[in-house]
């Protein structure tokens, strides 16, 4: 269990380089985990076609896991289409609920593979989903 | 030495290698409790009050008793003004509706200190904004504790109800509760006392300290979960209405109207915990087996030796008063830089079990300007190999996260 706070994890959730403000995003909001106080807010620009994530940030504060969590999504998203984001963004999820065990099947969500066991920590599983179902809902908000 | 003698009498310390430093959670339970309740469904289970067979009677005196022993526990005039409820959570909203919405008006004040639990603050909150009444805070000072002058000058005499834990389930300060309650009965206000963090502590005598209503649950003092206690001076209890109405609580029920029943029935409506209450009484018996004196040298050579341990990791921040004597049985702390809740965790994967959190006082830890703690607190089963684990750990996580600060 010690082994799920990695150097992967620390550094990002101590040094994470996504962890600032965006200049100009197209959107923002807001995810809370009431149980342990995590607040983040995540900023997303999209290419003007809105099809692919060009950049994005999160700031806020939380425990290491919902900052890790969060720095290595978007290490992972940036660059890929919606398109794409929302089929890594499902697979994850299906990761921590155990859905998803196959390792072949993990290799999309590249480092957030760090977060596998996080299912034996149940107390912390919410914290490892706050950025991605933030995310989530901002990406279905998109389309609208 | 007693508390090896002590550990032996509980199951979950016994067969767990664990620290377990979260009493103020939950308390554990001695075998004794858990072997009344099982004992309870396997002899004379039926429903109280309702069967004219001998084996309800038998359930019935059993319930009845149970009701004697916390009257006598807390030094209650009389078994009837002791209500059982589910948790003080219940409790507390029994006083709130019952008490609060009929006697609070249009400007009045309602006075809570800042250190209390949700439970004795939101259902305030709720009878302050029916009412249009004013919701006013006791705060604390750098030794979290209430000043006098606080006090004075927050209760008034537009003050209806006060509402004071008798110990923070945060910084662990003990308030001066007997003077509050003089104080606010000065002004003319009724006073609502939270003992539940104190119950398994401190001696709590209703008489003594002239306390209006007194609340805790079961399950903080080595009992099972699903029982509450509710004490209420005879006046109050009998000029209020019911919360809960029912089956049990009435005495003629018509078509269009019902009197209720008198005290205590009046405020349990359906059928209650039974074997829960039998296993309370089965707890207090334990409690006073080993009598508050003991208890209390335990706990507080316990302390003590934490703080010591504690005071020599230059990492930790402690929320606690310097003054001992106003303490008791948990103990909040951070380490610099590190969540509590990676705290916790790391300290469960070494064996520790600690609470982190706002430990359901967010305006606390508002006032405090943290967003959580982890908390340790203590039971009559801890022992010093419990901190000296603990203190380990927490060295272990420093170091583990140390390298990463930057
Ligand atoms: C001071 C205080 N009051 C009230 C409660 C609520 O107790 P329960 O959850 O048993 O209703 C707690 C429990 O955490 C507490 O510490
Ligand atoms: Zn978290």
């Amino acid at each position: 269990m010690d082994d799920l706070y990695n150097d992967l994890i620390m550094e990002h959730s101590m040094n994470s380089p996504y962890k600032k403000d965006l200049k100009c995003c197209n959107m923002c909001a807001m995810g809370h985990n009431p149980n342990c106080g995590d607040e983040l807010k995540l900023e997303i620009k999209l290419s003007d076609d809105k099809k692919i994530i060009e950049d994005m940030a999160f700031s806020g504060h939380g425990c290491a896991i919902s900052q890790a969590s969060a720095s290595i999504m978007i290490e992972t998203l940036i660059g890929k289409t919606v398109e794409e984001a929302k089929e890594i963004i499902k697979t994850y999820i299906a990761m921590i609920k155990r859905e998803i065990t196959d390792e072949n099947q993990l290799k999309m969500i590249e480092d957030a593979i760090a977060f596998k066991n996080i299912s034996n920590m149940p107390a912390r599983v919410k914290c490892a989903l706050l950025a991605w179902h933030t995310l989530e809902d901002m990406l279905e908000e998109s389309k609208k | 030495m007693l508390s090896d003698e002590i550990i032996k009498d509980f199951p979950v310390i016994m067969h767990n290698d664990i620290a377990y430093l979260d009493s103020a959670a939950t308390s554990q339970k001695p075998q004794s409790v858990i072997d009344v309740e099982k004992e309870y469904y396997e002899t004379i289970n039926s429903n109280p009050h309702r069967g004219a067979y001998s084996l309800s009677i038998e359930a019935t005196k059993a319930y009845e008793e149970a009701r004697e022993k916390v009257a006598k526990f807390i030094n209650a005039e009389n078994p009837f003004q002791i209500i059982f409820s589910k948790n003080a959570t219940e409790s507390l909203n029994l006083i709130a509706y019952s008490y609060g919405l009929t006697n609070v008006e249009q400007d009045d004040e309602i006075v809570l200190s800042i250190m209390e639990h949700h439970s004795n603050l939101v259902p305030w909150q709720f009878v302050a904004k029916s009412k249009n009444a004013k919701l006013n805070y006791m705060y604390i000072n750098e030794n979290f504790e209430l000043s006098d002058e606080e006090i004075e000058k927050k209760i008034t005499s537009k003050t209806k109800i006060v509402g004071i834990t008798y110990v923070s389930n945060v910084t662990g300060t003990v308030n001066d509760v007997k003077k509050i309650i003089r104080i606010a009965h000065s002004k003319g206000a009724v006073v609502v006392l939270d003992a539940s963090q104190a119950i398994s502590h401190i001696k709590v005598d209703v008489q003594n300290l002239d306390a209006d209503f007194v609340v805790f649950s079961g399950h903080k003092m080595y009992a099972p979960m699903g029982v509450g206690i509710l004490y209420g001076k005879k006046n109050l209890l009998e000029k209020m209405n019911p919360f809960l109405m029912g089956g049990d609580m009435i005495e003629y029920v018509y078509e269009q109207d019902t009197t209720f029943a008198k005290l205590p029935s009046k405020f349990e409506a359906g059928t209650q915990n039974v074997g829960a209450v039998i296993g309370l009484s089965k707890a207090i018996d334990y409690i006073e087996s080993i009598g508050y004196d003991k208890i209390q040298e335990i706990e507080h050579e316990l302390i003590d030796y934490a703080m010591i341990e504690l005071k020599k990791l230059d990492f930790i921040e402690l929320y606690i008063t310097p003054n001992l004597e106003n303490h008791s049985g948990v103990i909040s702390f951070n380490i610099k830089k590190i969540h509590p809740h990676d705290v916790a965790s790391i300290l469960d994967s070494n064996g520790v079990c600690v609470r982190s959190g706002n430990h359901c006082a967010q305006p606390l830890m508002r006032f405090l300007n943290i967003d959580s703690t982890c908390r340790i607190s203590f039971a009559i089963y801890n022992t010093k190999s419990d901190i000296d684990r603990l203190v380990e750990a927490l060295k272990k996580t420093y170091d583990k996260f140390k390298q990463y600060i930057k």
